[in-house]
């Protein structure tokens, strides 16, 4: 359990590249020698009960890129996302098969905690979720405080808590209110603080389960934008059934219906020149 | 039709108003500093009071909280987290079955398991009996409190890696706290003023006692006591008697608003 987590955190050098673990893209391309992949899934099927919501996903997720997954309703989009930090399988009836591969450990593993896996994978969801007994500061904390490791003293804590809240861009709005309830924020601020939240444990991945489908327009381009930042730091994955917003937002998009990876290529690629019929008449408009 | 719901309305709290001011009318100039202080007099004699039933009644509280509580917000956050499962079925059907049960069979139970085996009558026994009648409202209130807290939070929890237990208790109970509390102090109320149960348990007592294995006396018992009695001096004492009831009642109803309040800025109701 510790071996595989171990990989996971930032600050210690990444372990990759040892022979033993070592884990390369099924199809590596020409312009992706570069950057080693962060997430590989193969053959990953998820099933609610005998009903499969996704089927045999094989891909590879780059490092420090924003990787978009797109579909229409009901396409197994979500549920893919929630295979990748194991919260599948915390809804009865659910079971997941094929494996998943997080910067070369596989986070199915036998003896492999969930628990110690969504310390280090983020995520954020549709509807903003900030706890409401919880202070700002004590949301922005809530991740750290319950890894029991990393009792830090208060200093290091509310140095950690004003990192995150920066990498969100919440700092200089609630910097003046952290001991005040969160609810008190507006919804778009809401949603920023819980991904400063994901942030603040450092994961080395971030996902984003359509994080501005509340949010009005204005929030929305500000929680845009700051995906397109998060990629400096940290792997993204966004579900979005936002075609423009994962144009705008992706390095590379992943195209699935009914359960199925359809097209999974560069975003450029995917919207300018799709391989495939059916991705070729979703991202026109044809349907979904 | 509007007309007869706002009698209604109006009548369905009547009854309260109607007893209190009676209740203050025949009760409040027998009030005192003697009768919060003082034991209960000789027949006969003016004066005296029931400060043992007051400690006594609080006491009785006291062991009956101890016991329904942690009982009942522990069986409600498992019909909370095992919603669909047989054995949370059960026991919120069996739950609902206890709730409806007359509160002078809780007291019959009690006789047996805790006074007949020991041929003795105690606070003990009594706590017990009103504690037992308070497991299924906190139960239920529990359950339903935690029901409303939205799934998302939990999985937000989960997400940031919780583990399941730490999820429940400390965001799921947390946030559904300020009405467990509510609902908690709602069955304090409720069991306050239970005389039945106390008949053959705590049996009331004439002298100071705080010991949980004597017996003890009790308000509603001492009211019950002095209100079957022929001399006046002891009627009077009876209503002073049911107006403190009344006002410690009043109180935690209070309180358990003011919980509700003071934690989301406004009543859950």
């Amino acid at each position: 359990m510790l071996q595989s987590t171990e990989v996971l955190r930032e600050k210690r050098p990444m372990r990759i590249i040892t022979p033993t673990v070592q884990v390369r893209s099924p199809e590596p391309t020409t312009s992706q020698v570069e950057t080693r992949p962060c997430i590989v899934t193969s053959k990953l099927s998820a099933y609610f009960g005998e009903t499969a919501a996704i089927r045999d996903i094989s891909m590879s997720v780059p490092q420090q890129a924003v990787t978009a997954i797109i579909g229409p309703s009901g396409c197994g989009k979500s549920t893919l996302l929630r295979c990748l930090n194991r919260m599948h399988e915390t809804v009865p009836r659910t079971r997941v098969e094929g494996s998943v591969q997080i910067l070369g450990s596989e986070i199915y593993g036998e003896g492999t905690s969930p628990i110690a896996i969504r310390r280090h994978v983020g995520m954020v969801f549709q509807r903003p979720t900030p706890f409401p007994t919880m202070s700002i500061r004590a949301n922005v904390a809530a991740g750290l405080r319950v890894d029991s490791k990393s009792h830090a003293d208060r200093g290091a804590t509310s140095e950690i808590v004003e990192e995150a809240l920066q990498r969100a861009g919440l700092w200089a709005e609630v910097k003046d209110q952290l001991d005040e309830s969160a609810m008190a924020l507006s919804g778009g601020q809401q949603q920023r603080l819980c991904i400063a939240r994901a942030l603040a444990t450092r994961p080395r991945v971030i996902l984003l389960d359509e994080p501005t489908a509340s949010l009005d327009p204005l929030n929305a381009q500000k929680v845009e934008e700051l995906v397109y930042d998060l990629r400096k730091t940290v792997t993204v994955v966004i579900v979005t059934h936002n075609m423009q917003q994962a144009a705008r937002v992706s390095d590379r998009t992943a195209f699935l219906l009914m359960g199925e990876l359809v097209e999974f290529a560069s975003t450029r690629e995917l919207f300018t020149a799709p391989k495939d019929p059916r991705t070729e008449s979703y991202i026109t408009g044809r349907f979904g | 039709m509007i007309g007869f719901t706002y009698l209604a309305a109006i009548l369905a709290t009547l009854p309260l108003v109607l007893i209190l001011a009676h209740l203050v009318r025949k009760g409040a100039s027998s009030l005192s500093l003697a009768f919060f202080t003082h034991m209960p007099g000789s027949v006969g004699e003016p004066g005296g009071g029931m400060a043992n039933a007051i400690v006594g009644t609080l006491m009785l509280i006291g062991i009956a909280s101890i016991i329904g509580l942690p009982i009942g917000i522990g069986a409600g956050l498992y019909l909370a987290e095992k919603k669909g499962t047989p054995l949370a079925s059960t026991v919120r059907f069996l739950s609902d079955v206890l709730n409806g049960l007359p509160s002078i069979v809780m007291g019959i139970f009690a006789w047996e398991v805790l006074v007949r085996p020991v041929r003795h009558f105690s606070a003990l026994a009594g706590g017990v009996a009103l504690g037992a009648m308070m497991i299924p409202l906190v139960t239920r209130t529990t359950e339903e409190m935690l029901l409303v807290v939205p799934t998302s939070l939990r999985e937000a929890a989960l997400a940031l890696g919780y583990p399941k237990w730490r999820t429940s208790i400390s965001v799921v109970l947390r946030t559904a706290l300020a009405g467990i509390v509510t609902g908690a102090l709602v069955a304090v109320a409720r069991i306050a003023g239970e005389t039945a149960p106390l008949l053959f348990t705590a049996l009331g007592n004439q002298f100071w006692s705080t010991s949980v294995r004597e017996p003890i006396a009790a308000l509603p018992l001492q009211i019950f006591t002095y209100a079957i009695n022929a001399y006046d001096e002891w009627h009077r004492q009876a209503w002073a008697g049911a107006l403190v009831l009344i006002t410690i009642v009043l109180i935690i109803s209070l309180a358990a608003r003011f919980a509700t309040r003071s934690r989301f800025g406004a009543p859950v109701d």
